[in-house]
């Protein structure tokens, strides 16, 4: 449905003025745009570009800090997401909201259920249900089914259904098809025709580019909070969104030499999970940075925890090499499925910083002294009551050397900003005798000031001896600090560059590419793992 | 930390840090001030509550409660909760009755009886919820009832008269204070400094701020839960052979309703039921609050139902002040 931009009318149906939003960093920085009645606006851009933000704002989930909105002319600034949808706007989210005990049929009509007199009408409610579900053909599911008995793509399909109302204007779908089966994309997309027909708006957040030439009228780039173009999707080559979705100028620190890379101290072979991770291999050694790249999805989070035993592998197994200095021609030993539990990882010399510090990582009531040492209480203890004194010089120690700002160590952790808290969980692997060290996001929420510093620790990590592994969404951090960049998508990982051999270009295009489909693009496979 | 601070240091030098006991004086002066306004109250309103007798009476009725509010504040603490502590306090005091009369035990074996009792019911309530990944709350229900039908098996649905083999431990000494009062505040001691200054206390706090940081941080919580709840169990079977020391009597219907006045102190004491926060010395403030509301209601002549509303009242208002409190300190 590659059309010509419909006929803008004079005056488009929503106008996005300068809107910019900053929680403890800017994360948007003034948009403006314009979406006009009848059109599908594909919104696209890396993971953390600002779609999911942007989209959130037009749809009243968040409110921005700056600048303003006009729906037909009117000022919009809905304070919540009900205002937007009396408003006619709405959106899927990636995140499904519906009650997994409540049926398809209660769901789809949840907050205006047929009654009389507050008893369900049964009978209504059903043939209603029914009637939205075939305008996206799903006519084969019974209303009255539960929908945690649904697969996910059908559950994915309701929640759609429930936002295909007849008093939509604007449309938000978020990643809609993540989930979706090439036949139900293609109802979804029979039903976004229908719409658009009608004049409804549609806003498309995606990075599938082969979907967006399907279905985009125009398409938005954002990169880095910013919109970097808005132009009709005719036209344009994936080469040229790409090229937009990246476009940055490359740093010193990508053109700095690779770290010498000392003997394997942990590798993998063929672990997998479900299908979340299938058949990963890969060696990690000692004194190098081993980034994981690949979208939100791709198994790069599922990965790094089979490494660490917070989940079990079902497969494969993780091997542990010991160090050649002081047990020369020792035999590595095997674990069948990776490590059993995380206290045998840390016994081994293994941590993680997780990539949810808040609920993975610490304890937020807690204060910094008590964070910073919880990996390691023993050495901080006698015969099991805490040496206090000692205690609060190692913390003292980390406050100074980490530079976290506080006002004491007994300050809660959940006061500090995202920078000082990631600092406090790396304190925690600092004091112990660790030989690799895993960690996944680690700059997520962190400022640029504070970033700079934890790549400082980094390196002192890696030259120190350790083994780092890094997952990240953002490409100019892996390429800064990663030796080698392993890339993942769809659960496998699809290929593994040296440094000096990657460009953004074709690290995205491996992270975009199908495993199982067609080839990753770039020459990758070289160095690919073998994959049964 | 003595070396006094350069000046460019100061930025990011930590000041000296905070004593643990003065960031929780507030909490001392506050449960300290209610207690004195509840006395002050009590005795303005009645004659005779500020005496020796009325002192006494609250020595007396104290341990046993203060001893299975000790458990209990560790429970709350790791997020969990122990409905059994009163059913188990029976079944322990009718054991060790039933071996000292019945079975002609010694004193000292039937004591050891009564503790085996209390840690096997703790043990058993938190590894079934650790095993099977059950909620405490339905884990220790089931064992309240459970373990109160076993109180009537042993006791033959009668109270054993034990005689005073074991009153000494309950018997006013000295200014009216007992063994089992002394037991009791040494408890409460211990427990603070195994609470703040142990890597355990650490661990029992930690798991309940976030038991699975702690997990990807090393520490298996599993152990740890089953352990609180097994001395939480062992202390419930102390509070039976004090109870029944006490009453020189085990009745197997001791203790019905008491792991609610066990949680009541715990939280008046500023315990979190989220789990993550509190402290054994504050329980013990809220022991010594729920008695004195008791003494001096039972004092002033206020009937049952009215002690009962005041009591209900006096517990959600403790919670909603501590509250209020917490989020000020947040903020």
């Amino acid at each position: 449905m590659n059309r010509p931009a419909s006929q803008a009318p004079a005056a488009p149906l929503l106008c996005i003025d300068a809107v910019g939003k900053d929680y403890t960093a800017t994360v948007l920085d003034s948009i403006t745009l314009a979406l006009n009645a009848g059109e599908v606006l594909a919104l696209t851009g890396e993971n953390g570009a600002g779609k999911s933000t942007l989209s959130k704002i037009v749809c009243g989930l968040e409110s921005a800090t700056r600048g303003g909105m006009r729906l037909a002319g009117e000022t919009y600034a809905p304070a919540s997401r009900r205002e937007a949808e009396r408003l006619g706007v709405r959106m899927v989210m990636q995140e499904l909201g519906l009650v997994p005990t409540l049926t398809v049929a209660e769901n789809l009509l949840m907050g205006r259920l047929p009654h009389r007199a507050g008893w369900l009408r049964r009978d209504a409610l059903h043939t209603a249900a029914r009637a939205q579900l075939a305008k996206i053909g799903l006519d084969s599911i019974d209303p009255a089914t539960p929908v945690s008995q649904l697969g996910i793509g059908q559950q994915q399909m309701v929640e759609i259904a429930r936002n295909l109302q007849d008093d939509t204007r604007i449309l938000v779908l978020d990643e809609p098809t993540a989930m979706l089966t090439p036949r139900e994309t293609s109802y979804l997309f029979d039903q976004i025709a229908r719409l658009t027909a009608r004049g409804v708006a549609i806003v498309y957040v995606s990075h599938r580019l082969e979907e967006l030439r399907r279905i985009a009228d125009r398409v938005a780039v954002l990169r880095d909070g910013r919109l970097v173009d808005a132009r009709p999707m005719a036209g344009m080559s994936e080469d040229d969104l790409v090229q937009r979705m990246v476009g940055r100028s490359v740093s010193d620190l990508e053109h700095r030499p690779r770290r010498a890379a000392g003997p394997v101290v942990m590798s993998a072979q063929g672990i997998g999970r479900g299908t979340a991770v299938q058949d990963v291999s890969l060696e990690l050694r000692a004194g190098e940075v081993f980034g994981i790249a690949g979208l939100v999805g791709s198994g790069r989070t599922e990965l790094v925890r089979l490494l660490f035993g917070a989940d079990r592998a079902d497969r494969g197994s993780v091997m542990l090499h010991p160090d050649p200095n002081t047990a020369a021609g020792a035999t590595p030993s095997v674990l069948p499925r990776g490590f059993a539990s995380p206290m045998q990882a840390i016994a081994a010399g293994v941590g993680l910083v997780t990539e949810d510090r808040k609920s993975q990582g610490l304890l937020l009531g807690q204060s910094i002294r008590i964070n910073a040492t919880l990996s390691d209480l023993s050495a901080i203890s006698r015969a099991g009551w805490l040496q206090r004194a000692k205690e609060n010089r190692l913390v003292q120690g980390f406050v100074q050397t980490l530079g976290i700002r506080c006002r004491s160590p007994e300050q809660p952790v959940g006061t500090l900003s995202g920078g000082n808290q990631q600092k406090v969980v790396f304190a925690r692997w600092l004091h112990r005798e660790g030989r690799v060290l895993l960690l996944d996001e680690p700059t997520r929420g962190v400022d640029v000031g504070a970033r700079a510093e934890l790549y400082g620790e980094l390196d002192r990590m890696a030259a120190s001896g350790r083994a780092l592994l890094m997952v990240s969404s953002d490409l100019r951090e892996l390429m800064a600090m990663a030796d080698r960049i392993g890339v993942m998508s769809a659960g496998r990982l699809v290929a593994v560059f040296e440094r000096g051999q990657w460009s953004e270009q074709s690290l995205l295009a491996a992270a975009f590419s199908e495993p199982g489909g067609r080839e990753a693009p770039g020459h990758s496979s070289s160095s690919s793992p073998a994959t049964v | 930390m003595n070396a006094p601070a350069s000046p460019a240091a100061v930025a990011v030098a930590a000041p000296r840090p905070t004593p643990a006991w003065r960031s929780q004086l507030g909490t001392y002066l506050g449960l300290m001030a209610v207690l004195a306004g509840m006395v002050a109250l009590f005795s303005t309103l009645s004659d005779y509550f500020w005496s020796v007798e009325t002192f006494v009476t609250i020595a007396n009725e104290i341990p046993a409660l203060a001893v299975m509010a000790v458990g209990m504040t560790f429970v709350l603490i790791i997020a969990g909760i122990d409905l059994s502590v009163g059913s188990v306090m029976a079944l322990a005091a009718a054991t060790s009755a039933a071996a000292i009369v019945q079975w002609k035990w010694s004193v000292p074996a039937a004591a050891l009886l009564a503790l085996a009792t209390g840690l096997i019911c703790g043990t058993v309530t938190g590894a079934v919820s650790v095993a099977w990944r059950l909620p405490s709350f339905i884990v220790s229900l089931g064992m309240l009832e459970a373990v109160r039908g076993g109180a009537y098996v042993v006791t033959d649905s009668r109270t054993q008269y034990v005689g005073d083999a074991i009153s000494w431990l309950s018997a006013p000494m000295l200014g009216g204070i007992s063994v089992a009062f002394l037991i009791a505040l040494a408890l409460v001691v211990v427990a603070q400094l195994v609470l703040t200054r142990t890597v355990f206390g650490r661990c029992v706090v930690g798991i309940g701020t976030n038991e699975e940081a702690m997990r990807l941080a090393g520490v298996d919580p599993r152990p740890i839960r089953v352990i609180v709840f097994a001395v939480t169990g062992l202390l419930a079977g102390l509070a039976g052979l004090m109870q029944s020391a006490r009453l020189e009597a085990a009745d197997p219907n001791a203790g019905t309703g008491m792991e609610l006045q066990v949680i009541a102190a715990v939280v008046i004491g500023g315990t979190s039921l989220m789990g993550g926060r509190g402290s054994v010395v504050n329980t013990a403030f809220g022991v010594l609050i729920i008695a004195v509301l008791e003494a001096g209601l039972a004092q002033v002549g206020a009937s049952e139902p009215s002690k009962r509303i005041i009591t209900g009242v006096v517990i959600v208002a403790a919670v909603i002040v501590d509250t209020l409190r917490q989020r000020r300190a947040a903020a």
